[in-house]
């Protein structure tokens, strides 16, 4: 076919589990496994006579958050009831935002693999409460489970300015990354903090004309794996249905989709959209929120430094590659670190390598952050700056950070005690490397010879000086005398 | 009941005996009357001996010691159960006590029973109650009124010694004109709605329905104030909580009261004339009469239906058979739960006016009905806020006639709801109102007397009232069933 | 205008608000719900284009509260007035569609 062209539109609906301790509306703790039915009060299992009281936190988290997406924050927001029937949600009405969200008119910036960087246009946020959860397991029957219910939520919508599945992945990370940053979600995907539901269709050009494809919504996406495979299967499907059928987008004939994590298909699930009367209107239990500016100020002075203008600065600044840069600020606890040890006057690529390399590592096996490890970020900068003055080597300095972590002591003091000084007297050096010529005549040969030997025969005469030095000579002085010697 | 609360507490009068006095009238006239959905005989007389006992020891006790009380069956109680008065509640028992109930048992209370209602208090005859019929005292074959009725006849019968009721268009003021006693709607959010079952949330108030004006202004001392559990309550440093006892007796000086006759004339003669007897009695002493028009009340009904409805068909969504409540027996499917357990456990009003509200809020008529009724209550507050420029306070009747037979207007549901006709409008201004007995019409049926005031004016409102009441003796009649 | 709310109107309107309804009920509510709409179309008389809504009719705003943990109410009082239960579970027949919301 090759009059014919298409262009991939998707915009996501992302629903974020904030991580205040009390459920939006009642003071009943947020769970995650507890024994079913345990978490649960009047109030959010909607007995009769309950009222909701919001929660102040869940309200700041999301002004917070709609800032850091370059939100326009509501000054006057309110509550609605969004009424469907469904055994999850006790009071068959869900209590959310609908014509006033707190905040409309931002963006994300998602980093892409060009190395450049994409705005994706966020339409709105708002809060809203999460519903239990419906088990089909045994028999004929379904089991509900309130805990959940009550939860707060931040849904956000973005515009349809994704491209491909690719991107749609690269902003679900991100927004993964940000909500961390500020601390407003553990954004956990395996227990459902972050829930994304992709609306995916096709322009297509064909024979000069332009033909859109319905629109489909796909749910039932439980990791950004199967985000991104559902996108791309969808996007196919929606091409061999068009192709097949020269079906077009029209008035309400947009289909939701189920993704099948084991065929790794989506399923039709509802034909035409039944358009859902939600018959929304105010809630008259809950009075409206009024934010003034010197409040707002206050909230987004609690913004930080957001996750991708770290990393591109750590590009800049410090000359980091894309990847190492990106793995430092994976969290914000690691990327802090890091800047703290700069501060403290330490190399940036050897506090980063360190980090990376062993640090994580470390963290990783004791299941907390870098902070928690023990080290300091002044004795990382000592670490590093005694590996520049080339006191120690790179590996030792591994090896020392390692030591820090378990005593806490200062690097000096672990060098000292486990003699990994270098030894980088050049005077000292010298009549260890000349001793080593003397005895060992036929690799100097093949050195000065030159031709496929040399490299060898040099490595040799190295590892001959570092084991009389017991390791400890700095391997550069070393070379460097020696390329002397052989000259 | 205050002078028993004295004696009470004075150790003059046992609450046992009170109590005791009490459950004899139950047994008397609850086979004529039928005011109650339930009774708690035994563990009423144990809290009565309870309280007896402290007082007797000198130990402290509540504002309410020992006084029997009745609660309308639509306020949660962890004793018994929280009916509504509908088959869908039957048998529920609620794990919480409402916050007036906490109230009621730190006052010390003894908690008599759960009155009678109309179903989730949607009616103004008591007459849609699933569970059980109530009459009036002063004539059985006619209607207590609603949807308080069942509090407001175990008042009149002495059946206890106060009751709460609820009021959304009228429901205490209503039932409490047609036995002739005194009831009271607060200002809204004076007083906490948590644990009232929801009707109309916008517009639901708790408050007292008692034999005398000094009797709800105790009860009032009781159950006012801020609730943190319920949004909509007022925090008291915008509006501070009165001693509503404090001044009581003493007259608020020159008063100016506002009448609508336009308003008026749609009232029997009989009610037209005990209003102008007691308009007389106000300006004997001292006050002045002035004549306005509110012309926005003539739609006040048509904006109370769409908005009371709306709110409610979204409140009564969760009565659905899965979480508690009447389930039916053999669903076919999940749906079904849902469909035919609230078909079974739901009366026809109940029906009605969740369909009514469904329709309102659904998709192309929101704007029509739903959000045009928002409008016109904005007018209908205005005409309250433009009275009250001109007047300390409006007084009218509070039902166009008396009591009505039993079965009169129950199969037109648009007649019944033009009873509300002078209640209505004080719901969707927020505004406190109370019905004071003033008369009687020439078949020996209570008329009472409403006044209704600016907001978080109760005591003042009540000062009023017993300026009234001090010179007349309507609230010490006794009802025909009542034996000496 | 005849009639306010017709037959088929009063249908998904039933089926909205979850109630089964006899055919003796929609005509006696088509009726009714009619008669009532009707009256309440009175209130068309008022011109209120610049008329605010008025849905709390008091001028409270910002109530929030602390985000304090509360003790819950635990499993067998949450369960205690469930129709039918699993375990520990409310129980319901078989869902086999996924939530409409």
């Amino acid at each position: 076919m090759s009059n014919l062209d298409y262009k991939i539109l998707i915009g996501l609906e992302i629903h974020v589990q904030l991580c205040t301790k009390s459920k939006m509306f009642c003071g009943c703790a947020l769970s995650f496994g507890e024994a079913p039915n345990s978490r649960v009060c009047p109030v959010c299992m909607g007995m009769p006579g309950v009222l909701p009281v919001m929660n102040k936190q869940a309200y700041e988290y999301a002004v917070l958050t709609a800032l850091a997406l370059n939100c326009k924050i509501a000054e006057f927001t309110k509550w609605d009831r969004k009424s469907y029937y469904y055994p999850d949600l006790p009071k068959n009405y869900q209590i959310s935002q609908y014509d006033l969200p707190l905040g409309s008119n931002g963006f994300i910036e998602i980093p892409l693999e060009s190395g450049e960087t994409k705005k994706i246009r966020i339409r709105r946020t708002h809060l809203e409460e999460d519903a239990g959860k419906n088990l089909h397991s045994a028999g004929n029957f379904s089991q509900v489970d309130l805990n959940r219910a009550g939860t707060p939520l931040l849904e956000i919508v973005t515009e349809p300015d994704m491209n491909s599945a690719a991107e749609v992945r690269q902003l679900a990370e991100e927004l993964q990354r940000i909500v961390r940053y500020l601390g407003v979600s553990e954004a956990d995907m395996q227990k459902g903090h972050m829930r994304f539901e992709p609306n995916v269709n096709l322009i297509i050009t064909r024979g000069g004309s332009e033909f859109k494809t319905p629109i489909a919504e796909i749910k039932n996406l439980n990791s950004f794996r199967a985000l991104e495979k559902s996108i791309d299967y969808e996007i196919h499907r929606q091409l061999d249905e068009f192709l097949e059928t020269g079906k077009t987008m029209e008035m309400g004939n947009k289909t939701t989709r189920g993704w099948d994590d084991v065929k790794e298909e989506t399923v039709l699930q509802r034909e035409k959209e039944e358009a859902h009367d939600y018959r929304y209107f105010p809630d008259p239990d809950l009075v409206p929120v009024e934010i003034k500016e010197d409040r707002l100020r206050e909230i987004a002075a609690c913004l930080c430094e957001l996750p991708l203008k770290k990393q591109m600065r750590y590009i800049t600044e410090y000359k980091l590659t894309a990847y190492d840069a990106g793995v430092l600020t994976a969290e914000r606890s690691t990327a802090e670190f890091f800047e703290q040890a700069v501060a403290a006057g330490g190399e940036p690529k050897r506090i980063c390598n360190l980090l990376a390399q062993t640090g994580l590592k470390l963290a990783n096996e004791k299941g907390c952050t870098v902070c928690e490890l023990g080290v300091t970020p002044q004795n990382l900068a000592e670490l590093t700056k005694m590996a520049s003055d080339g006191e120690i080597s790179a590996s030792a300095a591994a090896t020392i950070f390692e030591k820090m972590a378990q005593t806490a002591q200062q690097p000096r003091i672990i060098a000292k005690e486990l003699n990994l000084i270098q030894k980088s007297d050049a005077g000292e050096l010298e009549a260890i490397v000349a001793q080593v010529v003397t005895d060992n005549p036929k690799a100097v040969a093949d050195a000065r010879e030159g031709g496929k030997k040399c490299e060898k025969a040099k490595n040799f005469l190295l590892g001959q000086v570092m084991q009389k030095t017991k390791g400890r000579a700095n391997p550069k002085v070393v070379s460097d005398i020696l390329a002397l010697k052989l000259s | 009941m205050k002078e028993l609360r004295d004696n009470i507490a004075a150790g003059k009068i046992k609450s046992t005996a009170a109590t005791e006095t009490v459950f004899e009238s139950i047994k008397k006239y609850e086979p004529i009357v039928g005011a109650y959905i339930s009774t708690f005989e035994k563990s009423a007389l144990d809290k009565a001996a309870e309280i007896d006992t402290k007082i007797a020891s000198g130990k402290k006790v509540g504002a309410l010691a020992g006084v029997p009380v009745a609660i309308k069956d639509n306020m949660c109680t962890t004793f018994g159960t929280t009916t509504c008065a509908s088959k869908i509640l039957e048998n529920f028992h609620s794990p919480y006590n409402a916050a007036v109930v906490e109230k009621l048992l730190a006052a010390d209370a003894v908690i008599v029973g759960k009155a009678n209602m109309d179903e989730f208090a949607m009616g103004s005859s008591t007459e849609t109650s699933a569970l059980k019929k109530t009459v009036n005292p002063w004539d059985t074959s006619r209607v207590p009124g609603g949807s308080s009725g069942g509090s407001a006849v175990a008042v009149t019968a002495e059946m206890c010694f106060a009751a709460l009721g609820s009021d959304t268009g009228g429901s205490i003021r209503l039932p409490a004109s047609f036995c002739g006693v005194v009831g009271l709607k607060p200002t809204y959010g004076r007083v906490s709605r948590y644990g009232l079952v929801a009707y109309g949330s916008s517009l639901d108030q708790i408050g007292p329905i008692t034999r005398t004006v000094t009797d709800c202004a105790l009860m009032m001392n009781v159950i006012a104030g801020y609730d943190p559990a319920d949004s909509t309550s007022v925090d008291e440093k915008i509006a501070p909580v009165p001693d509503y006892l404090e001044k009581l007796d003493e007259p608020p000086g020159k008063l100016k009261i506002a009448v609508a006759p336009r308003l008026n004339a749609g009232a029997d003669k009989d009610v037209q004339n005990a209003l102008a007897d007691a308009l007389n009695v106000y300006k004997k002493l001292g006050a002045e009469i002035i004549e306005i028009d509110m012309p926005h009340l003539d739609y006040a009904i048509a904006a109370y239906y769409i908005i009371a409805t709306a709110e409610a068909s979204s409140n009564l969504a969760r009565y659905d058979g899965v979480h508690y409540g009447h389930r039916t027996a053999n669903p076919a499917d999940y749906i079904e739960v849902y469909t035919k357990s609230r078909a079974e456990g739901f009366g026809k009003e109940v029906k009605r006016r969740i369909m009514l509200g469904t329709y309102a809020l659904s998709s192309g008529y929101y704007d029509a009905y739903y959000l045009k009724a928002l409008k016109v209550r904005n007018l209908i507050r205005g005409d309250f806020v433009n009275a009250f420029e001109k007047c300390d306070c409006i007084m009218m009747p509070v039902a166009p006639t008396t009591a009505f037979k039993i079965g009169e207007k129950i199969d037109d549901p648009l007649t019944m709801y033009l009873s509300d006709i002078y209640t209505i409008a004080v719901n969707l201004a927020g505004v406190p109102a109370i019905s004071i007995p003033c008369g009687f019409d020439r078949n020996n049926l209570p008329i009472g007397l409403q006044i209704i005031m600016p907001a978080f004016s109760e005591d003042k409102l009540l000062r009023i009232a017993k300026m009234y009441e001090s010179q007349t003796d309507w609230h010490k009649r006794k009802s025909p069933i009542i034996s000496v | 205008m005849d009639k306010k709310i017709d037959r088929t109107e009063v249908i998904k309107v039933a089926k909205l608000a979850r109630l089964q309804l006899t055919d003796a009920e929609i005509e006696e509510f088509t009726g009714q719900l009619s008669a009532i709409l009707g009256y309440v179309a009175k209130m068309n008389e008022l011109d209120t284009a610049d008329v605010q809504p008025l849905a709390h009719c008091l001028p409270i705003s910002n109530v929030l509260r602390e985000d304090i943990i509360k003790e819950s109410l635990g499993t067998e009082k949450t369960l205690a007035n469930a129709p039918q239960r699993d375990g520990n579970f409310f129980k319901v027949p078989k869902i086999l569609e996924e939530s409409n919301g």
